[in-house]
Order: C-alpha cells, then sequence, then structure tokens
C-alpha cells in the first residue's frame, strides 16, 4: 500500500451529500476492475458523461481547474451503501488520495484504510468553511498532515481531525493489516482451539 | 477468548457476541475479532486475485460460503453459464465458481438447486446461526442479524484478509437500540417498518452503530420479516442490525440442513438461549417508534430516507431548514422527475420489481401474490425469487400462476433488477420502477433509473393501478 504522509494537492470542492457508492462506482463498471488497467473515468462515471460516452464537461470535477485535484471536499454521508471496493478503487484511479466529509459510510471508509485514501470526518461547519473558500478560490489547495492530524485550508483555517491510532500507523507505513496480523498467528490459532472445542457446531 | 469476569457490568447482546470472537484487542482501540462465516459472490474476484498474489491459502475454506447471484441470468439457465451471451458477465459467474473449488470453499454455483442470493440462502440453509460472527463482501450481510448473529459486509481487500486469516480488525461500534412498541397493524409490513425507521433517523442515523431492534412489535414478527428489516440496516448507516434469538428463531432453525442435530443442537440451544442482552444494559442511542402506527410507504428520491406513507405528499425543500437536506431534496426531485409537494400516490410508474435479498423470500412472494390473485397488472414487470428453494416453493403453492395471470413474468433467482449488473434485467434512462429492493440511488437499477422502494404487497398494488399504491387503495 501506498505511504500517506503530507498531501498538499488542489482540492474539489462537492456540495453534495449522499454522494453513494452506485454514483461512485455504478455496479455494471465494478467489473472493469477486475482487470489491470488505467480506469479514471469509472469515478462518478454517470455524472460525468452522457450515454453516447460524450463528456459533460459542466460537472465540477471535470473543469480544467481541477485537472490534479487530490483531495474532495463533500457534505455528509459520503460513500454510503454496497460494499464494492471498486467505489474506492474508482476514487484513487480518478487520482484522489483523500476525502473530507461530514460523515461517511462504515465501509467505504474501512476500504479507503485498504486502498491508502485517507477519509477525513470534519463537523458541518468545518467542512462548510473549507468549501467556501474553495469556492472563491477557484483551484486552491488544501494541506493534510496525517502526523499531525490536521488539515489546512486555503484562507489557513486549520482544523483537526480524529483517527484510529493503528490505521494511522498502517498508513504511514504503507502497511498493510495482513502482515500485522500474521505477528499474532499464534493467538489466533489458541483462540479457534479453545473455540472449537466449546461450539463444535459452529464448523461447516 | 477474554474470560467473562464475574459481577461484570450489564451486557447488550452484541457485546456479548463481540467478546465472544475477540482474539485480541489492541490499546489503540482496534480489536482481531474471530470470524465464523465469510459469505462472498461474483463481485468478490479482488479477493481471490490479491489472495493469488500473495500465495496464501484459506484458512477455513468451508466457512466460506460462494453463492453466484449478482451476475446470474434470470432466463435460460438451463443452459448453464452458457447462457450468458457477454462473455465478460459469464467470466463473472465463472470464475467464482473456479476460485471457489480450487480454494475448497462451500460452492453454490449457478446449477446448484441450492443456487439464490447469498443472503437468502445462507439463513435458508441454516448456514446462518445465532451468536455467530458473520462477514461478507457484500453490504446486506446485515440481513443475517436477523438471528441474532454479528453481520456485517466487508470489502475485498477485507475479505482477503478473512479468507486467509480467519479474522478482521474490527474498531468496536457503538451501540443503537430501537424499540418497536406495539404489534404492526394488516396492512403493514416489514419493509414499512425499516422504510419509517430511515425515514427517521436518516441515511447517516445510525453511522458507526450496531443497532439491536426490540420490543413487542419486532418479537411479533416472523423470521423473513426480521430479515427484511435487519437487511437495510446498512441503508440507515448502521454496520449491523440484530435480533435476539428466539423461539420464532429456533423453530425457523430446527431441521435445515447446515444447522446442528441431535445432542449438538441441544447444546447449541443452550448456548444461544444465553445470547440476548441483559435487561439494565445501557445503549449509546435509544430510539422509540410505536409499530401500530406504521402505514405502507414508498420511497420519492435517491435515497432510501426520502420515503413518506403512500398517502402523503412529496415533501418541499423550500420548507427544510437543513440546508444539505434542501439542497438533496431538490437534487432528488430534478433526478426523479416529481414536483414538490405531489401526492406521491398520483405518480404513474412503468415497470415493477419484485425481487431482492429484502423482499423475495416465501413470504414476500405469498404476500404479493395475495394482492395480485384474480387481478391484471396494467405494468409489466419481473417476479424474481430469493432463490431457487424459493422458487421450488412459490411454484408447489402456484403463486407462479398467480403472478403470470396477472401478466408478469416469472424468474429464474438471482440479484435481478436489484442492482442492475448481470446483463439483461435493468431499466431504461427515465424510466420509473416500483421495486421491493433496498436502494434507490440514482442509476441503481440501469443508467438514468429511478426506483421507488415499497413493500412487496404495495408493489403489487401499484402493478394494477399503474400508480404507487398500497392495499388499502383498491
Ligand atoms: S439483491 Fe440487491 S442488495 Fe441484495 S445482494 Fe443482490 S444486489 Fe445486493
Amino acid at each position: 500500500m501506498e505511504r500517506f504522509e503530507l498531501l498538499d494537492a488542489v482540492a474539489v470542492p462537492l456540495d453534495e451529500s449522499n454522494v453513494d457508492t452506485d454514483q461512485i462506482c455504478p455496479a455494471r463498471l465494478i467489473r472493469a476492475f477486475a482487470q489491470p488497467g488505467r480506469h479514471e473515468h469509472v469515478f462518478l462515471h454517470d455524472r460525468r458523461f452522457n450515454e453516447d460516452g460524450s463528456p459533460k464537461p459542466e460537472f465540477i470535477l471535470d473543469q480544467p481547474a481541477y485537472a490534479n485535484a487530490q483531495i474532495i471536499v463533500a457534505q455528509r454521508n459520503f460513500g454510503v451503501g454496497s460494499s464494492r471496493e471498486a467505489a474506492v478503487m474508482a476514487v484513487r484511479a480518478a487520482g484522489f488520495r483523500a476525502i473530507v466529509a461530514e460523515s461517511f459510510g462504515d465501509i467505504f471508509v474501512n476500504n479507503c484504510f485498504k486502498n491508502g485514501v485517507l477519509p477525513i470526518r470534519l463537523v458541518a461547519n468545518e467542512v462548510d468553511a473549507l468549501r467556501a473558500s474553495l469556492h472563491r478560490q477557484t483551484g486552491a489547495h488544501v494541506a493534510i498532515d496525517l502526523a499531525q492530524q490536521t488539515v489546512t485550508g486555503p484562507d489557513g483555517g486549520s482544523y483537526a481531525f480524529a483517527i484510529g491510532a493503528l490505521r494511522k500507523r498502517c498508513l504511514l507505513a504503507g502497511l498493510d493489516d495482513l502482515s500485522l496480523t500474521e505477528r499474532y498467528a499464534d493467538a489466533i490459532e489458541s483462540f479457534e482451539r479453545t473455540y472449537r472445542a466449546e461450539l463444535p457446531w459452529l464448523k461447516l | 477468548m477474554i474470560p467473562e469476569p464475574s459481577g461484570a457490568p450489564a451486557q447488550t447482546m452484541f457485546a456479548r457476541i463481540w467478546r465472544r470472537h475477540s482474539v485480541l484487542a489492541l490499546e489503540d482501540g482496534e480489536s482481531l475479532i474471530y470470524v465464523d462465516r465469510c459469505l462472498i459472490h461474483e463481485g468478490s474476484r479482488p479477493a481471490f486475485q490479491s489472495l493469488d498474489r500473495l500465495g496464501k491459502t484459506l484458512r477455513c475454506p468451508a466457512q466460506v460460503i460462494a453463492c453466484a447471484d449478482h451476475y446470474v441470468p434470470t432466463t435460460n439457465r438451463e443452459r448453464g453459464t452458457g447462457g450468458i451471451d457477454d462473455p465478460a458477465i459469464r467470466q463473472m459467474v465463472e470464475s467464482l465458481e473456479h476460485n471457489a473449488r480450487r480454494h475448497g470453499c462451500t460452492l453454490i454455483g449457478l446449477d446448484d438447486p441450492r443456487q439464490g442470493i447469498l443472503h437468502v440462502v445462507a439463513p435458508e440453509q441454516g448456514i446462518t446461526q445465532p451468536g455467530m460472527m458473520i462477514c461478507g463482501g457484500d453490504s446486506h450481510t446485515a440481513t443475517h442479524g436477523a438471528f441474532g448473529a454479528l453481520a456485517f459486509g466487508i470489502g475485498a481487500s477485507e475479505v482477503m484478509h478473512v479468507m486467509a486469516t480467519q479474522t478482521l480488525w474490527q474498531e468496536m461500534p457503538r451501540t443503537m437500540r430501537i424499540t418497536v412498541n406495539g404489534h404492526l397493524a394488516v396492512g403493514a409490513s416489514a419493509k414499512d417498518l425499516i422504510l419509517s425507521i430511515i425515514a427517521r433517523i436518516g441515511t447517516g442515523g445510525a453511522t458507526g452503530h450496531v443497532i439491536e431492534y426490540a420490543g413487542p412489535g419486532i418479537r411479533a414478527l416472523s423470521m423473513e420479516q426480521r430479515m427484511t428489516v435487519c437487511n437495510m440496516s446498512i441503508e440507515a448507516g448502521a454496520r449491523a442490525g440484530m435480533i435476539a434469538p428466539d423461539d420464532t428463531t429456533f423453530e425457523y432453525l430446527a431441521g435445515r440442513p447446515a444447522a446442528p442435530a441431535g445432542a449438538l443442537w441441544q447444546s447449541a440451544l443452550e448456548y444461544w438461549r444465553s445470547l440476548p442482552g441483559d435487561i439494565e444494559a445501557q445503549f449509546d442511542r435509544e430510539v422509540r417508534l410505536e409499530g401500530t402506527q406504521i402505514v405502507p410507504m414508498a420511497s420519492w428520491g435517491t435515497s432510501p430516507e426520502q420515503c413518506v406513507a403512500i398517502g402523503d405528499r412529496i415533501p418541499d425543500p423550500l420548507r427544510e431548514t437543513d440546508g444539505a437536506r434542501r439542497e438533496a431534496q431538490a437534487r432528488a426531485l430534478e433526478y426523479m422527475a416529481l414536483q414538490p409537494n405531489q401526492p406521491i400516490a398520483e405518480i404513474a410508474v412503468d415497470r415493477v420489481f419484485i425481487g431482492s435479498c429484502t423482499n423475495a423470500r416465501i413470504e414476500d412472494l405469498r404476500e404479493a401474490a395475495a394482492v395480485l390473485k384474480g387481478r391484471r397488472s396494467v405494468l409489466p414487470g419481473l417476479v424474481v425469487p430469493g432463490s431457487s428453494a424459493v422458487k421450488r416453493q412459490a411454484e408447489a403453492e402456484g403463486l407462479d400462476y398467480v403472478f403470470q395471470a396477472a401478466g408478469l413474468e416469472w424468474r429464474e433467482s438471482g440479484c435481478s433488477l436489484c442492482t442492475g449488473v448481470n446483463g439483461a434485467d435493468f431499466l431504461q434512462p427515465g424510466e420509473r420502477c416500483a421495486s421491493t429492493s433496498n436502494r434507490n440511488f440514482p442509476g441503481r437499477q440501469g443508467p438514468g433509473s429511478r426506483t421507488h422502494l415499497m413493500s412487496p404487497a404495495s408493489v403489487a398494488a401499484t402493478a394494477t393501478l399503474g400508480r404507487i399504491a398500497s392495499v388499502r387503495d383498491l
């Protein structure tokens, strides 16, 4: 997994709530991720392209000022819905490494951490202030410092965010949790032995 | 296992099950949780790919249950995967079967008589049992909480982790209790109940929480109705939804193929009876509803929280005080091509869908057939049983005849129009569908599709009238 430390990049304000996983990665496009390749068009596909495949250039994400954006600042309930990891892969393939919102779908958050994408939860007025400042200065940068757990907007406003210690550690080091788990192989082994003996009907 | 200290404070059922599965807890708040069952479908392909890339094998292969459901065709099934014309879609089904066989998973493939939607099949086969920790590569894994299991959806990377280690890292969620006092009135269903709950607490209302549904209104529900309620917990943002097991649960499970039998059944039963939470247990949040006041509901927007009673009007965003919600409402109205203040029962519909892991069990089909019996549907539509076993049962009861006589198509089981990925069952842009499924997101049933979520009885009533209706309108 890619490491995440400091990110200072163009941020796009997305004035929307409930950006669900079916919008982020339409179900019929999930299988695209079964093959390696470039998938930068999948993210919010049906918002950005007409049925004949021609682009809808008016959509904010596709405006030239945001061509290199790596951060999204949305409203609430980002990534609600399906467990499809393709949703996060689509976000990542479109070049984004962090999403700031008031709230997220739980499974989406877990999937983000597996793919080196940082979901940041801030309270409503902070997210609103951040988006407002990005609207005032189109194409401006937002700086994210994972070690310090801060998000700093173009107007200098800085906001602290919370993150679980393990997740932070994994993301900072680019560590995947399988290698972590393998360190506890003995604990799993002995748990399993007792568990199986006590609840013998569970094995299929 | 962390031993239960004597004189421990009162515990919720969730906490009891969590504790029972906790292999270890790190100081920074994450726990390593042991998993009893992992449910997968065609979409779990990337999990196998990364497993292969890392050269790992499955720790408990038989505990991984693979169901072909999302991409399966609902016609021409006698031709097996050869009946799938689109090679990319065929490959999704074939690679699930291939991977599952190769790794020794419990495979319920396209040709299996048990085939069906994973959340219908696992309970039906007795694979889902109380007290279990069940995770699945699908968000509606919440369904299995109806048995008093802790069950939730995970992404493909986590599925891979579970396949390799039989464990999962998790932060302990918060708890919420939703108490339903009073039984549902005649004409109101479990779907109407869960839609009312979501309308009340919102799509993000239970984010970060596990919901325990309780109270007389819940106890009175059948297992199938409980599954409908728990299924849509995820639409309220919940990590999981669960219902304490009781005699209704045990009666349902007795004699199912994968349920314990003989002496093991007795020990299991004893364990299951110890699961319900202590009366004094505290929840982080409490919500109370009056079951007798639940009425038939329909969604009007693009989020499951955007729903109203079928006798009511669509809201006016101008009256909404919360800015984000106002914008979301206005955008939903535009997408759905509806007007503020319009009575929802005036909305003309193009098509109906009776299916999905929310509402395609035998009781759901009976409920819809009871309404359609002796009536004609004025709309085209699909009836897609949740599993092949449900299909056989429905046919034995003559329900297939009722649906076909009404003018609806009777199909083979699968996810079908719920998510529109099998290459054949999807809506045209702008088409409006009354659906028993669980999500009305933009494009969910096909690009540009418009979905109205309702109960099976209401979808059946809508089919006969051509506009959004409940049985009370017939
Ligand atoms: S029926 Fe719909 S919601 Fe259920 S598992 Fe299939 S696609 Fe998902």
